[in-house]
């Protein structure tokens, strides 16, 4: 099942264009989406003001070699390893879940434009790598649904209370699981189940790209601002107002280590 | 004064849910980050301030002693067992503070609610 390609079987029952329009359709929808919300929002706004009121407080002038220096550093490490999370649950949770959407989309493209249709080679790597990219963002997404979620964890409200931030994670959730449902019962010549499972399919992708402007989706657009800002701020002496690091008297000692948030 | 979380800064770990004395600061239902519900009733301990590790959180002043552009910043480093505070005046004046960290750990000395017995 994993080597196979699902939208080559698909092909025969729906024309590969319509496969590509609907992909070129989702992501302009997560384009308009992003530009409505941003508008609304006005966080783009809020990153430009914020922008100016660090250069008026930077007590150094970062070079143009620095920033971009500061700006790859950040991409590595604070956006690849999502490291804003700390070294926990969470971030394992959010790299698996992150990277195995990037897999699955990227692959999803590949396969449908590059290995889907009559006259076409089918690719077993792009075939492997949409089924293990779903796989890691259900293992991810899973983990985060039902055991670390902070409204849960920290809040003890029920896992079962679903709340409008859940929109993206349940839709990105039901897209990956019922994509993998499909595929399988594809495979296995499952004709009724394939089809339920292909259709749930379509609708939970249309629900994750028609709802970004109510949903989290284009936090994976704005964080990566903000941790390019808050290192830049620290690297031009603006820190957004914060003190600069302690030089650490001995007399101090260690402090107690930080505990898990569930005190309740 | 009251907290306030910058959104941009919060990643929606929950430490500032877990210690709030008022239980005034909750997860947001739309974007799963901290929000103070009811700045009103904050007492400003700072411990949520203090416990945050992303330094998402920063204070309100009242605006009749604390008018424009004046602020109260923590950065607190438990690898130094360290907590800085930066106090910025209203005419752009500033000053750092280094404390040690003193807080004492869950259990030892503060019992968790649950373990507390009701209507004692």
């Amino acid at each position: 099942m994993l080597e196979t390609n699902p939208f080559s079987l698909l092909s025969e029952v729906v024309p590969t264009v319509v496969m590509q329009v609907f992909i070129i359709a989702m992501v302009l929808l997560i384009a308009f989406g992003t530009i409505i919300q941003m508008i609304h929002h006005k966080n783009l706004t809020y990153f430009f003001n914020n922008a100016k009121k660090a250069k008026l407080q930077a007590t150094r002038e970062v070079g143009a070699a620095e920033k971009a220096k500061i700006i790859a550093k950040t991409t590595v490490y604070d956006i690849g390893t999502t490291s804003e999370l700390g070294f926990g649950k969470r971030r394992l949770a959010h790299v698996l879940g992150m990277y195995g959407t990037i897999i699955f989309w990227i692959a999803s493209a590949m396969l449908v434009f590059c290995y889907t249709g009559a006259d076409k080679t089918s690719s077993t790597l792009w075939s492997m790598l949409w089924h293990v990219g779903a796989i890691l963002t259900c293992v991810g997404g899973f983990w985060f649904w039902f055991f670390l979620r902070v409204d849960v964890s920290a809040e003890a409200h029920p896992w079962y209370r679903i709340i409008k931030a859940d929109l993206f994670v349940l839709a990105l959730l039901a897209c990956s699981t019922f994509g993998l449902a499909w595929s399988y019962t594809q495979f296995n010549g499952h004709v009724g189940l394939s089809f339920l499972f292909f259709a749930l399919f379509v609708v939970s992708n249309l629900v994750l790209f028609g709802g970004v402007y109510w949903s989290k989706f284009a936090h994976m657009f704005y964080k990566p601002g903000a941790a390019i800002q808050k290192n830049l701020a620290e690297a031009d002496g603006s820190r957004d107002n914060l003190p600069p690091p302690a030089d650490a008297p001995e007399q101090f000692g260690l402090g107690i280590k930080r505990e898990e948030p569930k005190h309740y | 004064m009251s907290t306030f979380v910058y959104m941009t800064r919060c990643d929606g770990c929950g430490h500032c849910v877990d210690i709030c004395p008022s239980d005034i600061m909750h997860i947001d239902e739309n974007i799963r980050r901290a929000k103070n519900i009811e700045p009103n009733f904050c007492w400003e301990c700072y411990s949520c301030v203090k416990a945050c590790p992303n330094h998402a959180i920063d204070v309100r002043g009242y605006a009749d002693f604390a008018p424009m552009g004046h602020s109260v910043r923590v950065r607190r480093e438990e690898e130094k067992g360290t907590i800085s505070w930066k106090i910025k005046f209203r005419n752009g004046t500033t000053k750092d503070f280094v404390s040690p960290i003193t807080t004492k750990p869950w259990g030892k000395k503060i019992k968790m609610i649950i373990e507390t017995p009701l209507n004692k």
